[in-house]
């Protein structure tokens, strides 16, 4: 699965659910929103090796 | 997970309510809940005319579409700071809101520029007057000025910022670590208008995470800037939204008590100000807007020699 968040790429060939995804790139759920082929999923929901996976920031500051 | 109001695959688990929602029913939630707080805390009525400061971010653009949706009379002020130092900041946000706007014929835009009314941009002008890299304290002095301006001159009731209860928490956290009494006693949902010239400010999204305004914005498809101003790299607001984060995370819910159990305390006195605060304010000799200086005002000295 093709993975982006900011401006980073990753890919993955395993099944993984999003919250093993957003473990394994140190990132809190709380942070960030997940979007699985374009459309908003809970951590709970599997991601397969063919998906396109976007990861907004939900962090805005200054 | 399961949409808790239909039982359809959830878009969104808020660990801190308890709560999983489908998509639509998620936007039917996020919108009760911003207007839950505009009645619980008084902030306006449907006949009072509104002005949105809109930034082109994630929370002004979704704060000014809620109200609308809502029916409110809710107008946009954006305001052009010149922060187009190779990125094309305010550019962009500019274009953001300038969008959003023209899919709400019904609404007016108001753009005021700092460069072309006043000659400098805010990094200019944060450079030579405080001789500072980061702009954000002169930033922050011209955006309320400007937005309290425009309310006044233009005869809005209030002024709705699109500050988030993680917004809201940093500050909080901020204050509290140098116990900044003066700026606690100053931060509420809501800040009533006064005499001496200062409009009405009211902020509907303080109990709404910032994760809920993102997620109520993408699945209405609004278009919105997501990079950073450059100037937020570093910030300490930043450095205490991730502390706060991790906090959240080992104890859902921490950031909205933290903020509620503060507005309790200080409903219950805990600020209350020895001496009234406001008495020396008058106005400033050139604008004419609230200040506790003699004669101009912070705004006004920027642009004097
Ligand atoms: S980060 Fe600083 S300079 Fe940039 S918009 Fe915010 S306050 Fe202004
Ligand atoms: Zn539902």
């Amino acid at each position: 699965m093709q993975v982006s968040y900011r401006d980073k790429r990753w890919e993955f060939d395993r099944r993984m659910p999003v919250y093993r995804l957003l473990e394994k790139l140190s990132l809190l759920p709380e942070n960030v929103l997940v979007l699985r082929n374009g459309q908003l999923v809970t951590e709970d929901q599997p991601l397969q090796p063919g998906d396109e996976v976007k990861i907004v920031a939900v962090v805005s500051g200054g | 997970m399961k949409c808790r109001k239909c039982g359809a695959p959830a878009v969104i688990n808020m660990r801190h309510h308890k709560l999983a929602l489908c998509a639509a029913h998620y936007l039917t939630w996020f919108v009760q809940q911003t207007e839950r707080a505009i009645h619980k805390y008084r902030m306006f009525t449907h006949d009072e005319r509104i002005l949105v400061a809109v930034s082109g971010g994630k929370d002004s653009l979704a704060l000014w579409d809620v109200l609308l949706r809502l029916g409110y009379r809710a107008d946009g002020l954006a305001i052009d700071l010149g922060i187009d130092d190779g990125v094309y900041y305010s550019e962009h946000s500019l274009e953001m809101t300038q969008a959003f706007a023209a899919q709400h014929p019904e609404t007016r835009l108001h753009v005021v520029s700092i460069p072309a009314r006043y000659g400098e941009s805010v990094p200019e002008v944060a450079r030579r007057k405080r001789r500072v890299q980061r702009p954000c304290s002169v930033c922050g002095l011209i955006k309320r000025h400007e937005m309290n301006r425009v309310a006044l001159e233009e005869g809005y009731d209030v002024l709705a910022t699109g500050h988030n209860l993680d917004d809201e928490a940093a500050t909080l956290f901020g204050n509290v670590l140098r116990w900044q009494c003066t700026y606690l006693r100053r931060q509420a949902p809501v800040l009533p208008a006064n005499d001496a010239g200062l409009a009405r400010k009211v902020k509907p999204f303080c109990r709404s995470y910032e994760r809920e305004t993102a997620a109520y914005a993408l699945l209405r498809d609004i278009a919105y800037i997501y990079e950073e101003c450059p100037f937020a790299v570093g910030a300490t607001s930043l450095e205490h939204k991730a502390t706060l984060a991790q906090l959240e995370h080992d104890a859902p819910g921490t950031k909205l008590h933290f903020y509620l159990s503060f507005l309790k305390a200080r409903r219950e006195g805990l600020f209350s100000a020895e001496q009234q605060e406001g008495t020396a304010l008058h106005p400033c000799q050139k604008c004419g807007q609230p200040t506790i200086a003699p004669d101009l005002c912070a705004f006004c000295r920027l642009w004097g020699k």
